[in-house]
């Protein structure tokens, strides 16, 4: 038996005008939120699209010396030898053009990231293009004349191992490692300081969650368990500290903690301290975990308090009726129900500090900064801008990891504010 | 919270051992806010009670930080940039945001799982990484430096705030209303300022006063953004409180503090309003 179409009024299948309904439903939404994608696609994603591309962008060898890296092709490092004459003819050519326009300095410091002693080289290389004839013979003896480290093999297998347009360069930097003539190895103990940050990062991260959850617990209880009109005053003294500028709260702790700070200035007056004794609290570790604890408790406690508001009080009453105490009816009735609220607000904050830049900056000294304190050195002092986008993509992936835990945890629909 | 009559002594005490905990813990998050303003009206440039002070003189206090701020080029261009800066980026978040938010709403969206996730994404990613990244960016693209790259991201920074406050609102809104409107031969346009708008409104102003905070405090990437001319407020406290200490903060932060206040007022106001227009009873 055929199917009968069902027809609308103007004649059309239902089905298809249906489906015609959809699809400018879906267009209407759509249009509601392509301004703001294509704003954010532009204005944020790109650039970190771009930063994950600097971390292993490396064309500036190949654009500097193009001669050079071509002719290095055939050559293998491996074998003991010195590239031929045409490599230090393309070389000096390279240069002459690099010197005339300004680059080669850049190449440079480029390089010494790599290894110390090249921003000299081919500083003094700028110098020594202009004293050799163009064209004169034995170009490789005359290099080598200029400065002797033409003539080590080093120079030559680092030029070549960066030649490529990508490189893991600064990533294997990034993780204390380093790419030479024998493959990736770790650098010696001495040099290496980032995993030692990322390690710290990690450690101040999760004592300043820890402190936290300390802290915010209890205050969270009482919140939830208080008459509401009284709990939304007490609430007011957590939104206050929540919705003050993160700066005030930072100098109050600057003020606060100094050595010839209100807090020292107590103790000396109560005669817990002595004058010449003052507690150094500030411009090191202490003075990082103590501020950032104040200034993310919030965050732990209002996710916390929102879970145990939805916790029914009756349990708690049947478990004391059964004749639990309440020490026993708290931690195998009442506890087990808030720890979704842990979860919650332990993996924001964790997430929140593990990329702060201001407080540590301002309170931490040298024993309390993390590794966006770094990040930001190289963007703004080393101007090693490779290192640090590749500092900053291995950060990225440690906190995206984590939001993605938050969201299966809590759901980022639910994320609620104030 | 209250003490029940069957409860032992231990659990009296341990009552009352709890309530003093808290007090500690609530004195550990107002005390450090508060102490910075009696101490902005200190008549000297340190940065603790002097004894003059504690002994209620009035010589010990002054107005002077107050007048070093109202009075200082570099305070005062700070504070014009960011009451310039904050209102132009709110404006192009909220904007933007509520749209968004109202197209995320309605029922059928594709791809609503990774657009949100994109939209969501300024405010997880943290603040050293977006600032590096827009500043290698906006370098290529002219914008760095100037006053417009510094609102834009703002603008970028402030948006998930728009979109988490008024998906909130619009989760207690009831879809029938909208129907009513059309069937009484509204277009989509007048249903929009005339019944949606009105409704959403609470979630949109909240979340315009986020994306204002976001911007009127935010330092890290306008450290990376901005150069000299567009110094704010927040820049100028970071400078302030890392190269030399100047106590012009205390008046500065003591000012903000009392703002703050006043925002939470109102932020509490909104939020009584929204849930009496809800339905809800207000708590």
């Amino acid at each position: 038996m055929a199917q009968e179409q069902i027809l609308t009024q103007e004649g059309k299948p239902l089905k298809q005008a249906l489906r015609r309904a959809l699809r400018r439903e879906k267009m209407r939404s759509i249009l509601l939120i392509a301004p703001l994608l294509a704003f954010v696609l532009v204005a944020f994603i790109a650039p970190i699209a771009d930063m994950l591309f600097r971390s292993v962008e490396n064309g500036i060898v190949a654009d500097t010396l193009p001669e050079t890296v071509v002719a290095l092709q055939d050559w293998d490092p491996s074998t003991g030898e010195l590239p031929d004459e045409a490599a230090y003819v393309a070389l000096y050519d390279d240069l002459t053009v690099a010197v005339e326009k300004k680059i080669h300095t850049r190449l440079g410091s480029r390089l010494n990231y790599e290894q110390s002693g090249m921003s000299s080289l081919f500083r003094k290389a700028g110098r020594t293009v202009r004293s050799i004839e163009p064209g004169s013979p034995d170009m490789k003896q005359q290099l080598i004349d200029s400065d002797a480290a033409w003539g080590n093999l080093d120079t030559w297998a680092l030029l070549k191992r960066y030649s490529g347009r990508y490189t893991p360069g600064y990533f294997l930097n990034a993780v204390d490692a380093e790419m030479n003539a024998d493959g990736i190895e770790m650098k010696p103990d001495n040099e290496r300081i980032y995993l030692y940050l990322f390690v710290r990062t990690l450690m101040l991260s999760l004592i300043i969650t820890f402190s936290c959850l300390v802290l915010g617990y209890p205050i969270s209880y009482l919140l939830a368990h208080l008459p509401l009109r009284k709990a939304n005053l007490l609430m007011v003294l957590v939104l206050l500290p929540f919705w003050t500028s993160l700066l005030v709260r930072t100098s109050a702790w600057k003020v606060l903690l100094q050595q010839q700070g209100v807090i020292n200035d107590l103790l000396v007056w109560a005669g817990i301290v002595d004058n010449t004794h003052r507690l150094v609290m500030i411009n090191n570790a202490t003075g990082t975990i103590i501020a950032m604890t104040h200034i993310l408790l919030p965050f732990m406690i209002l996710p916390l308090y929102s879970v145990m508001k939805t916790i029914s009080p009756t349990y708690v009453r049947a478990a004391r009726s059964l004749g639990a105490t309440s020490w026993t009816s708290f931690w195998r009735v009442y506890f087990p129900q808030s720890v979704p609220g842990i979860g919650a607000g332990a993996v924001l904050v964790f997430i929140l500090s593990i990329g702060y830049y201001i407080t540590p900056e301002l309170v931490g000294g040298t024993s309390g900064i993390f590794i966006s304190n770094r990040i930001a050195y190289h963007i703004s002092s080393s101007l090693n801008w490779g290192l640090a986008a590749a500092l900053g993509t291995l950060l990225l992936v440690v906190v995206l990891f984590m939001f993605v835990l938050y969201d299966r945890i809590v759901g980022i629909d639910n994320v609620k504010l104030g | 919270m209250e003490l029940q009559p069957y409860d032992s002594t231990l659990e009296k005490i341990w009552h009352y051992a709890f309530m003093v905990i808290c007090g500690l813990i609530f004195f550990f998050l107002i005390f450090p806010i508060l102490v910075i303003i009696p101490l902005s009206f200190n008549a000297t440039d340190f940065f603790t009670f002097t004894p003059e002070m504690l002994s209620l003189d009035p010589a010990g206090y002054s107005f002077k930080h107050y007048m070093d701020f109202f009075t200082n080029p570099d305070w005062q261009q700070a504070l014009w940039n960011s009451v310039i800066i904050a209102p132009m980026a709110t404006l192009l978040a909220t904007s933007f945001g509520t749209l968004a938010a109202i197209g995320l709403a309605r029922s059928h969206v594709p791809f609503r799982g990774a657009i949100m996730a994109i939209l969501i994404s300024p405010m997880i990613v943290p603040l050293i990484i977006s600032a590096a990244g827009m500043y290698f960016f906006y370098s290529r693209v002219g914008l760095q430096g100037t006053y417009w790259g510094v609102v834009l991201a703002h603008a970028v920074l402030g948006t998930p705030f728009v979109i988490i406050t008024v998906t909130a609102t619009l989760v207690g809104f009831d879809r029938s209303l909208e129907r009513a409107a059309a069937s009484l031969g509204a277009n989509p346009v007048i249903t929009f300022f005339k019944v949606q708008m009105p409704l959403i409104l609470p979630g949109v102003i909240s979340g315009a006063l986020f994306a204002f905070i976001t911007s009127f405090d935010e330092v890290v990437v306008v450290l990376f953004l901005g150069s000299a001319s567009q110094k704010t407020l927040p820049w100028q406290m970071f400078t302030g409180l890392r190269e030399q200490i100047s106590p012009t903060i205390l008046a500065v932060a003591s000012i903000l503090v009392t703002l703050s206040v006043i925002l939470l007022t109102f932020l509490e106001i909104m939020r009584r309003r929204s849930e009496r227009q809800r339905g809800m009873s207000p708590s």
